[in-house]
């Protein structure tokens, strides 16, 4: 093998290995930083050994080793120098004595769950969302920080400033890197899933042509959630995400038109549907409601989601039970935008009455002032119950509101079709 | 990027003969793997060809051909259908297989065609009858 292929081999050995190695090595050494260190210690050495040895039958092992070896050496320098400054050496001596027995003792430990101790840590709650998403891409994802800021349409100095951050909270935390259990688990799971959903919405807000690390974001975070899936098979509301990701995901190609423009879901070219990822999203959303999770935000998104996927064309489509999961949905996940969707179904599962009906209460309440999709709604529900006078009067408004160009000029179109 | 990795066939897959226990093991060890690192989207095993049929076109004729079929080394004996980053990183994966057969045997690893590889040939009458078909599919 050439010289820069054996390298090439290495480097994706250890793109690969990378999330579980860091994972190990920060339940050890209780530190990011230190762990992504050493792990990149560690690479250099390979890249060093392997050309001439070959690649080792477990390189996620070996460079374990290597990697774990280099932090005790580290942990007896600490020792060495704690005893040059007699007056804090003592305590530090014993604390230093102490972690490298205990690394030793972990040489053999079972690397299992430390993948998802990592996950947990880096999605923390302790930290913001952004900073969340920013050093999970970065450690499990194994992104850089440049390919980080692209996705996120951001500078790379604040995305490197926000990472900095994120580990530095951590630190002070003084974080265990261990899977949360019990009380404590479900909370912290909200925090990892809420990160998952915000990358994979990060990437399919991306339109044509951008870069194609935006995209790529969406495949990123079906990934994590599919890890997190095999990890935790016991925890519905993971199945929940998964589905509606990969759900979501399948209608990426049917989205956008020619032009770049968005296309609305009823007006999807469902030919170009992803049915491998319908068929995992079904699946994934049959086991998180066996799982008694049937209830939870992420399955009713899910399910939701689920009834378009079903529907062969947008006729087909099931309203009533899309109306009846909205109902149940704003239960667990009160929100106006799910009220206003809510109305829609309403209206298409039991006429624009319905949706008329349930639009009053929304609109009194102060949250979706001045949001187009409001006069938008109700436009459409006068103008299928025949009142286009009135139509067009909210047609008029929404297109006032919005400051998408394309959407201004589908409204007014909408208005004109009402006549005078 | 979408591959489907072939494992191929070999004179003992196509006379049925049964992986020993300890590859059994071995192969659930290496599918759980490829699980957790959330790359696996479907695999399966195939049986011998010796169960299977070939239908030959010629132009408009159809000939119905019994297996087995001679040309061992081209045939398949299992698949696994993986979501990876690039080819490098499928080929690392394909690397840590257990041998799955107990003498020489071969692993092939081919990228998927995407919906818009095609763009340039699909009229709209063919994307339509596609999904059609995909639709018919999907409840399987």
């Amino acid at each position: 093998m050439a010289a820069s292929e054996t390298h090439k081999a290495i480097e994706t050995v250890f793109r690969i290995e990378r999330a579980r190695l860091v994972a190990g090595l920060a339940r050890l050494v209780r530190d990011i930083d230190q762990a992504e260190e050493l792990a990149q210690d560690a690479l250099v050495t390979a890249l060093g050994e392997w050309p001439k040895t070959g690649i080792p039958d477990n390189p996620g092992a070996w460079l374990m080793a290597t990697a774990r070896r280099r932090a005790i050496d580290g942990f007896r320098r600490d020792r060495m120098l704690a005893r040059k400054h007699a007056e804090i050496g003592r305590d530090l001596e014993e604390r230093a004595g102490e972690t490298a027995d205990a690394i030793e003792t972990a040489l053999d430990d079972d690397l299992g769950d430390e993948l998802l101790g990592l996950i947990f840590a880096a999605c923390h709650p302790i930290v913001s969302p952004e900073a969340r998403a920013a050093i999970t891409l970065r450690l499990i994802g194994g992104l850089t920080t440049d390919e980080i800021a692209r996705a996120f349409l951001s500078k790379e100095a604040t995305i490197a400033q926000r990472i900095v951050r994120a580990k530095k909270t951590l630190r002070t935390a003084g974080l265990t890197f261990a899977v949360p259990r019990g009380e404590d688990r479900r909370d912290r799971l909200a925090s990892v899933l809420e990160v998952i959903y915000l990358i994979f919405n990060e990437g399919y807000a991306a339109t044509a042509g951008e870069d194609l690390i935006r995209p790529a974001l969406c495949a990123e975070a079906r990934r994590l959630g599919r890890i997190l899936a095999a990890a935790l098979p016991e925890e519905p509301e993971v199945f929940g995400l998964v589905s509606l990701m990969e759900i979501q995901a399948s209608r990426l190609a049917a989205r956008t038109g020619p032009d770049g423009a968005l296309v609305p879901l009823t007006e999807q070219n469902r030919a170009h549907w992803d049915r491998l990822l319908i068929r995992r999203g079904l699946a994934a959303l049959d086991r998180a409601e066996a799982l008694g999770g049937a209830a939870g935000p992420y399955a009713l998104q899910a399910a939701l989601a689920a009834c378009h996927a079903r529907a062969r064309a947008a006729e087909d489509t099931d309203w009533k039970k899309i109306a009846a999961l909205y109902d149940t949905l704003r239960e667990v996940m009160p929100s106006p935008v799910v009220d206003l969707n809510r109305a829609v179904a309403h209206s298409m599962a039991f006429g624009p009455e319905a949706g008329l009906a349930l639009l009053g209460e929304i609109e009194r309440a102060p949250a979706l002032n001045g949001y187009a999709p409001l006069p938008a709604a109700r436009g459409d529900f006068l103008f299928r119950a025949g009142r286009l006078a009135e139509a067009r009067d909210q047609f008029g408004r929404a297109a006032a509101l919005t400051r998408n160009a394309r959407e201004k000029a589908f409204l007014l179109q909408r208005a004109t079709a009402c006549g005078r | 990027m979408r591959v489907m990795v072939f494992v191929k066939a070999t004179k003992d897959s196509e006379e049925g003969v049964m992986p020993s226990s300890a590859l059994l093991e071995e192969m659930g060890r290496y599918n759980e793997e490829l699980v957790n690192a959330g790359i696996m989207l479907a695999g399966d095993g195939l049986k011998p060809s010796s169960q299977g049929k070939r239908v030959a076109f010629d132009g408009p004729g159809r000939a119905v051909i019994d297996g087995p079929f001679a040309e061992t080394r081209e045939l398949v004996a299992g698949y696994w259908l993986w979501e990876v980053k690039d080819m490098a990183e499928a080929v690392e994966w394909v690397k840590r297989c257990p041998n799955p057969m107990p003498g020489p045997s071969e692993i092939e690893i081919r990228p998927v065609y995407e919906l818009s590889d095609f763009e340039e040939i699909m009229t709209p009458d063919a994307e339509a009858i596609h999904g059609r078909v995909q639709d018919k599919t999907k409840n399987k």
